[in-house]
């Protein structure tokens, strides 16, 4: 298992090399949501607190990274932990006025959705953060402004991205920390008549993860040029994020990473072949189908049922 | 000072729909503990179906509502039986996989059918008004609130005075318990799915004189709902009816005081003071 990830990896880092332009852009989407998939996968997989409203972290993260630098011309490079940070407070806020009450389940979603929504609509309101038609960014080439002549920079930076938040939910589910997570997430009530926390842990993981999704916003913005309130902050994205981690298996390590190699590229296929001929919408009917079939027919998600399929290979061997 | 009553009566009327559509999604939660995330979708499909009617048969909206809420029955009961009731208990990001997927479904098959322009249906009601003394009352609003309250009560008197209901509210309760009793559950938790969807379609052709809507509607519609949901409290009939009226109120002022396009931002505000005084809505028992 090691030796293959270690070769998928070498060979993710050579692929480049051999590709067209668009299916860089088709790389660079599977690896900046399965980035946005990882970091959610922290709260919403390991600790079982389902955000649906995770897009509002990568509006911050990317609307303070561009203001910074449009307005005091400061680097996105630190913008964007800048950005991650002020994520990472919305996080904290939203965290609290969750876990204080102990809001499980639906409410937790429902309460993500809606401070998701006062942000949309709080920026479309803000004249200085250009309303509804948002900001846009002069194109200038310049790789200290987070611009890149060669598309394969953002290449790297997305596969960077994605690994930043692998190795974080690894290195979380390998310590204390991870399986504190699974224990609130599994049974709450047990877990804290064991002594957890379950607050403080479910505090920690929201603010992890909203950290890195803010990260993602400069990502974003910078990547195309724009920034509109409707869709850094609508709920079209909260649900592209969450779809690819639950689709590839919610809470486990490589579950977000496959579920984007799977749903990415189909999204991307649809929208090609579907979304031409006037027939705007085919595609998302296509991809709602598929969101329904998925939940019919694998329900754990995919990659467990991958692992049990290598397991069983390697065992007959 | 006109200008706030103006505020208070119009949106205190508009509150019935906002009631009707959110008593729908409560119902629905409080039977099967299921989010229809589908839920704005499906009144905007209520819309459309109105506007098909009125369009192509002439019938008017306000009769029209009866056949969108038995079309929107026939759908939530389908929807409940083909899909909602194989994953009754699957985990809850699985639910919410699906009902998302259902919402792309009507939400796109609407875009195809009729287009992405904003539509509105005529009805020779909305242009009518009166006046009381300087208050002006849009008489569209005024039926489609007495009809939407209409519709809410009977609703009530359906689950707390028929068998039906009463084992719709006992399925509710404690499930296991009515399969005890040999209630056939699956076929009371599709009747509650259909009602539910129902009270939204009928809350869809209500409006759609009043509100011009558009596929992608169904969003921002089931956002509201959500928000009137918990600041009610999440599975209260009650609550939703209550918070469906004040949650329009809220906004109704919000457009009065600050700009229409910051009303949105009053409903949440007032979500977020319910979540900090009342975590578990008005009149939600507290969340365990």
């Amino acid at each position: 298992m090691k030796w293959a990830l270690a070769g998928a990896l070498v060979a993710l880092i050579a692929l480049p090399a051999v590709l067209s332009s668009y299916a860089l852009t088709l790389f660079i989407l599977i690896f900046f949501y399965g980035f946005l998939g990882q970091a959610w996968n922290i709260v919403g997989g390991y600790a079982g607190q389902l955000s649906a409203g995770h897009a509002a972290f990568v509006g911050v993260g990317g609307y303070t990274a561009a203001v910074l630098s449009i307005e005091l011309q400061l680097t996105p490079w630190i913008g964007m932990l800048v950005g991650g940070a002020l994520a990472a407070l919305l996080g904290a806020i939203i965290g609290y006025l969750g876990f204080r009450f102990g809001l499980r389940g639906f409410y937790f979603v429902l309460l993500t959705v809606a401070f998701a929504e006062i942000c949309r609509v709080a920026v479309s309101n803000i004249d200085a953060l250009g309303g509804p038609l948002g900001l846009y960014i002069t194109f200038t080439g310049n790789p200290r402004q987070f611009q890149f002549q060669d598309g394969r920079a953002y290449y790297y930076i997305a596969l960077a991205l994605m690994l930043v938040a692998t190795v974080t939910a690894w290195a979380i589910e390998r310590r204390r920390f991870g399986v504190y997570l699974a224990a609130i997430r599994e049974d709450e009530a047990a877990a804290e008549a064991l002594g957890v926390n379950a607050f403080k842990y479910k505090m920690l993981a929201m603010v992890v993860s909203s950290f890195l999704t803010g990260l993602g916003g400069t990502f974003y913005a910078f990547y195309l040029f724009s920034l509109q309130p409707n869709t850094l902050f609508g709920i079209p994205l909260s649900v592209e994020i969450i779809i690819r981690p639950i689709v590839g298996g919610a809470g486990t390590l490589l579950g977000p990473i496959l579920g984007s190699f799977i749903l990415t590229p189909l999204a991307e296929i649809s929208r090609l072949y579907l979304g031409q001929g006037g027939l705007h919408g085919a595609h998302l009917i296509a991809y709602g189908v598929l969101l329904i079939g998925v939940v019919l027919f694998l329900p754990e998600g995919a990659y467990p049922r991958l692992k049990r399929a290598l397991a069983r290979t390697s065992a007959e061997r | 000072m006109t200008l706030v009553l103006q505020g208070v009566v119009s949106g205190l009327l508009f509150g019935g729909v906002y009631s009707l559509m959110a008593v729908g999604l409560t119902l629905i939660f409080g039977v099967m503990r299921v989010v229809n995330f589908a839920h704005g979708d499906m009144m905007v499909w209520g819309m459309y179906v109105a506007y098909m009617l009125a369009t192509r048969a002439g019938v008017d909206p306000y009769v029209g509502f009866v056949v969108c809420a038995g079309a929107l029955f026939a759908l939530g009961f389908l929807v409940q039986r083909g899909l909602v009731d194989r994953i009754i208990s699957a985990p809850h990001e699985m639910q919410i996989l699906m009902m998302l997927g259902v919402a792309l479904v009507l939400e796109n098959v609407a875009l195809i059918a009729f287009g992405p322009e904003p539509t509105r249906v005529r009805s020779p009601l909305a242009a009518a008004a009166v006046w009381l003394g300087p208050i002006f009352v849009d008489v569209a609003r005024l039926v489609t609130f007495v009809v939407a309250v209409a519709l809410t009560l009977s609703l009530w008197v359906f689950l707390f005075k028929t068998d039906l209901g009463r084992t719709i509210r006992a399925a509710a309760d404690n499930t296991y318990g009515a399969l005890v009793i040999g209630t056939d559950v699956r076929r009371v938790y599709a009747v509650a799915f259909g009602v539910g969807a129902a009270c939204v379609g009928a809350a869809g052709a209500l409006v759609s004189p009043i509100l011009p809507f558009q596929p992608p509607t169904g969003l921002s519609l089931s956002v509201a709902s959500f928000n009137i949901v918990i600041i009610g409290g999440m599975g209260s009939l009650l609550g939703a009816f209550v918070g469906g009226l004040l949650v329009s109120l809220a906004e109704s002022l919000g457009a009065v005081f600050l700009k229409p396009s910051l009303k949105e931002l009053f409903s949440f505000s007032l979500l977020i003071v319910i979540l900090l005084l009342r975590p578990a809505g008005l009149f939600g028992r507290r969340a365990s």
